[in-house]
C-alpha cells in the first residue's frame, strides 16, 4: 500500500498513526480521520462546482455565438468568484407570510441531496467515499430529498408562480424518476451488483453504453428531467413564470439552489459516465498490458473519470441549449405513454437475453445485445411513424413527404 | 452503553419525537413534514440493522412517493382549511393513558417471553444481504408466490385508485 | 457494513453544515433593510392580484398515485435483477410475469383517459 496506488488509505493509515501517537483513543482517532476525508471530498466537490459556472456560462455563451465572461481574469475565470462574492453580499429578503422555518431549511436541503451524492462516487478505483452495496438506489433516495425540498421551497414562499412551479417540477420530477429506476436496472443486471465500484469493475471488457444504447438514451432524458434542466425546465420557464419555485429566494439562498443545480448536473454526467462510460476504468482491458500501467494510478484513473464527467455534462448542456422547452402536457404523455413502455420492453429484452445468450462467444454476446437494442429503437420509430401519420391524416394536414402529388397538381 | 445504543436511543426519541408533532401541529403541511423527519428515523434505524436495501427503500418509497402524496393531499385542500385550530381535543389525555396502558401491557408481556434479552447472531461475513432478500424472493420454494402476489396487489391498487378518480369526473 | 453507515451519516451532517456557512456568513454581511414594498410577492411587477393559494390541479395527485405504485415495482425489482446470474432461465420468466402484471395497470389506466393533463 503505497501512496501511489493508494492514497486515502495511506494517508489514513499514517495520520492513525499519529493520533494515536498523541493518545488519543481509537474510535475518536478513526472519526477524526473520517471527518478529515469528507471535508477533503466536500471542498473538491464544492471547488468542482465553482469552476461549473465558469464552464456553463463560457458553453452557453459559445452556443448562442458569443465571448461569455472574459473581463474578469483570463478567460474570465475569476467569474464565479465574483459571483460567489455578489450572492454573499446581496440582501436576503424574505417576503411576507412566508413559513420561515421551512423557507430557509429549502436552499440547504436542496443543496445537501447533492452533496451527499459525492460519498458514493468512485472517483478511482482506491479514492472513493464508501462502497455502498445498495449504491443505485442511493442516487434514487437522494434525488428523493431534493424533491423534498422543491416542494418545501415553492410551499413556503408564499407566491402563486412559486407554487405553481414547484408543483409541475416536482411532478415532472416523480415521473421521471420511474424510467430512471428502471433503466438503473439494466446496470444492475448486466454487472450483477448494485454497488457503484462493482459496476465500473464489470465494464473492464466491454462499457455498457455498447451493450445496451437505448439504456443510455433514456437514462440520459430522463437525468435531464429529474435536473429540471431544458428542455424539461418548466418550474424554471422564464417567460412563464418567472424562476417558478425559487422567485422570492435572494442571495445565497438562489446560490445554493443554482449552485446545487450546476453540481447535480455534472454528478449526473458522472453517474452516466460510471453507469455506460466505463468510469475510471474501462479501456476494454487496455489497462492490463504492460506499456498501459500508468493507467491504473489512481491519480489518472481520477482524471480520466472527471473528464468523461465532464463529457457527460457537456452531452446534457449541449442539449439544454439547442431544445426549446417542452409543455408540461406534452411532458408527462412523453413520460407515461412512452419513456416507461419503452424502458420496460428494454429492461425485459436485456434480462432475457443476457440470461439466453450469455453461453455464447464474447463478440456474439455484444453483438446479440446491441443489436436487438437497434431492433427495438427501429421498431419503436416505426411504430411512432404510423402514428403520426394516423394522427396527420385525421387532422387533414398534408403529410410533408407527399409534396409531390401536390406539386404535380 | 455502546455507541450503537445510544445512537438507537437517540433515534428512537427522534422517530417518536416527529410522530408526536405530526398529530398535534396545527399547520398540516408543518405535520407533513414531521412526518418526512419520523419516516428518515425510521432509515437511520434500517441502517443501524445494517439492512442497506431497507434503509434506501424508505427513504426511496415513503419519502419519495408516499411523503409526497401526502403533501399533495394536503395541497388539495384550500389553504383557509389548513389553520382550523388545533388537532387536539379537549380530552386528550384519556386517549394518553389508554396508550401508555397498553404499552405497558405490551412490555410486561414482551419481556415474559424466555430469550428475549439474547443478542441477536452476527450476519456470516461476506455475505449480502440484497442478494439473499432476491434469492428468497425468487426461488419457488421461498417466497416467488407472494412475489408475485404483490404485483397482483399493486395492480389492484392501481385500478381502484384509477376507478376512484374516474367517478369523480361523471 | 456500520463503518458505512457512519461514514454516509458523517457526510450527511456535514453536508448540511457546508451550505449553512455561508448563509451565516451572508446573515452577518449582508445589508438587511426591509420595507413593505420590498418584501411584498413577487407577481411581475405587479401588485398581487387575490390570494397566493391557487386551486390544486388533482390531475397532479393522479400521477403522483400511479407514480408510487410503480415506483413500488421497480424497488421489487431490484433484489430480483441480483438473481439473474446464478439462476436459470424460469427467474427472469417469473420477473416478466411480474412486469407484465403491472403493464396491465399501466394500459388499463391510459385507456381510462388518467395519463391525460386536463
Amino acid at each position: 500500500m503505497t501512496f501511489w496506488n493508494n492514497p486515502i488509505n495511506f494517508i489514513g493509515y499514517w495520520l492513525n498513526g499519529v493520533l494515536t501517537g498523541w493518545h488519543l483513543p481509537a474510535v475518536l482517532a478513526t472519526l477524526l480521520i473520517y471527518v478529515i476525508g469528507i471535508i477533503v471530498m466536500i471542498l473538491f466537490a464544492m471547488t468542482l462546482d465553482i469552476g461549473l459556472v465558469w464552464v456553463e456560462r463560457k458553453v452557453v455563451a459559445r452556443f448562442q455565438d458569443r465571448l461569455g465572461p472574459n473581463r474578469i481574469g483570463p478567460f474570465g475565470l475569476i467569474q464565479p468568484v465574483a459571483d460567489i462574492i455578489k450572492m454573499v453580499i446581496k440582501e436576503d429578503i424574505t417576503p411576507d407570510g412566508a413559513d420561515k422555518i421551512v423557507y430557509n431549511i429549502a436552499p440547504v436541503l436542496a443543496a445537501t441531496s447533492v452533496i451527499v451524492l459525492w460519498a458514493i462516487l468512485p472517483l478511482a478505483s482506491t479514492i472513493y467515499g464508501v462502497d455502498l452495496n445498495v449504491g443505485l438506489l442511493f442516487i434514487v433516495a437522494a434525488g428523493a430529498l431534493g424533491t423534498l425540498a422543491i416542494i418545501m421551497a415553492g410551499w413556503s414562499s408564499n407566491n402563486k408562480y412559486a407554487l405553481l412551479g414547484a408543483f409541475r417540477m416536482v411532478s415532472n420530477m416523480i415521473s421521471y424518476e420511474i424510467p430512471m429506476v428502471i433503466i438503473l436496472l439494466i446496470p444492475t443486471i448486466l454487472a450483477d451488483t448494485m454497488s457503484v465500484r462493482g459496476i465500473t469493475q464489470a465494464q473492464s471488457g466491454m462499457w455498457f453504453a455498447i451493450l445496451s444504447p437505448l439504456a443510455l438514451l433514456i437514462f440520459l432524458i430522463s437525468a435531464i428531467a429529474e435536473l429540471g434542466r431544458s428542455p424539461f425546465d418548466l418550474n424554471e420557464a422564464e417567460s412563464e413564470i418567472v424562476a417558478g419555485f425559487h422567485i422570492e429566494y435572494t442571495g445565497m439562498k438562489f446560490g445554493w439552489f443554482y449552485a446545487g443545480e450546476l453540481l447535480h448536473a455534472f454528478t449526473f454526467g458522472g453517474f452516466i459516465a460510471i453507469l455506460f462510460f466505463g468510469g475510471y476504468g474501462g479501456f476494454f482491458g487496455l489497462e492490463k498490458l504492460a506499456a498501459f500501467a500508468w493507467l491504473n494510478i489512481p491519480f489518472v484513473q481520477a482524471l480520466v473519470f472527471i473528464a468523461k464527467a465532464m463529457f457527460g455534462y457537456w452531452v446534457i448542456m449541449w442539449v439544454k441549449y439547442s431544445v426549446p422547452r417542452i409543455r408540461i402536457d406534452h411532458m408527462l404523455a412523453f413520460n407515461w405513454k412512452f419513456l416507461v413502455p419503452l424502458s420496460l420492453v428494454v429492461l425485459v429484452n436485456t434480462a432475457l437475453l443476457n440470461k439466453i445468450l450469455i453461453v455464447l462467444p464474447n463478440w456474439l454476446y455484444v453483438l446479440g445485445m446491441f443489436g436487438s437494442n437497434i431492433v427495438i429503437g427501429y421498431v419503436t420509430v416505426e411504430i411512432l411513424r404510423a402514428y403520426g401519420r394516423k394522427q396527420r391524416k385525421a387532422e387533414q394536414i398534408p403529410d410533408p413527404q407527399a409534396h409531390t402529388q401536390e406539386q404535380a397538381v | 452503553m455502546t455507541a450503537e445504543q445510544i445512537i438507537f436511543l437517540l433515534t428512537g426519541a427522534l422517530v417518536l419525537g416527529a410522530a408526536l408533532m405530526v398529530v398535534t401541529v396545527r399547520n398540516l403541511l408543518h405535520a407533513a413534514l414531521w412526518l418526512v423527519v419520523s419516516l428518515f428515523g425510521v432509515a437511520v434505524l434500517y441502517a443501524i440493522l445494517q439492512a442497506n436495501f431497507l434503509a434506501v427503500v424508505q427513504v426511496v418509497v415513503y419519502i419519495g412517493a408516499i411523503a409526497i402524496l401526502f403533501i399533495f393531499a394536503v395541497m388539495l385542500t384550500r389553504r383557509e382549511a389548513m389553520e382550523k385550530g388545533r388537532q387536539t381535543r379537549n380530552n386528550w389525555w384519556i386517549p394518553v393513558l389508554l396508550g401508555l396502558f397498553i404499552l405497558t401491557g405490551l412490555v410486561v408481556l414482551i419481556l415474559s417471553v424466555p430469550g428475549v434479552e439474547r443478542t441477536a447472531t452476527a450476519l456470516p461475513s461476506g455475505l449480502d444481504t440484497v442478494q439473499a432478500l432476491g434469492m428468497a424472493l425468487v426461488s419457488p420454494d421461498a417466497y416467488v408466490l407472494p412475489f408475485e402476489v404483490a404485483s397482483v396487489l399493486m395492480l389492484a391498487a392501481l385500478v381502484g385508485a384509477v376507478y376512484v378518480a374516474t367517478a369523480d369526473k361523471k | 457494513m456500520q463503518n458505512e453507515w457512519l461514514y454516509i451519516g458523517l457526510f450527511l451532517v456535514i453536508g448540511i453544515i457546508v451550505p449553512v456557512v455561508p448563509l451565516v456568513f451572508a446573515r452577518l454581511v449582508a445589508p438587511r433593510k426591509p420595507n413593505p414594498i420590498k418584501q411584498s410577492t413577487y407577481e411581475c411587477g405587479i401588485e398581487t392580484v387575490g390570494e397566493s393559494w391557487v386551486q390544486f390541479k388533482a390531475q397532479y395527485y393522479v400521477f403522483a398515485l400511479v407514480f408510487l405504485v410503480f415506483d413500488v415495482e421497480s424497488v421489487f425489482l431490484f433484489p430480483w435483477a441480483l438473481t439473474l446470474k446464478q439462476l436459470p432461465l424460469f427467474v427472469v420468466l417469473e420477473g416478466v410475469l411480474f412486469i407484465g402484471i403491472l403493464v396491465a395497470g399501466l394500459v388499463y389506466a391510459w385507456r381510462k383517459g388518467m395519463l391525460e393533463w386536463v
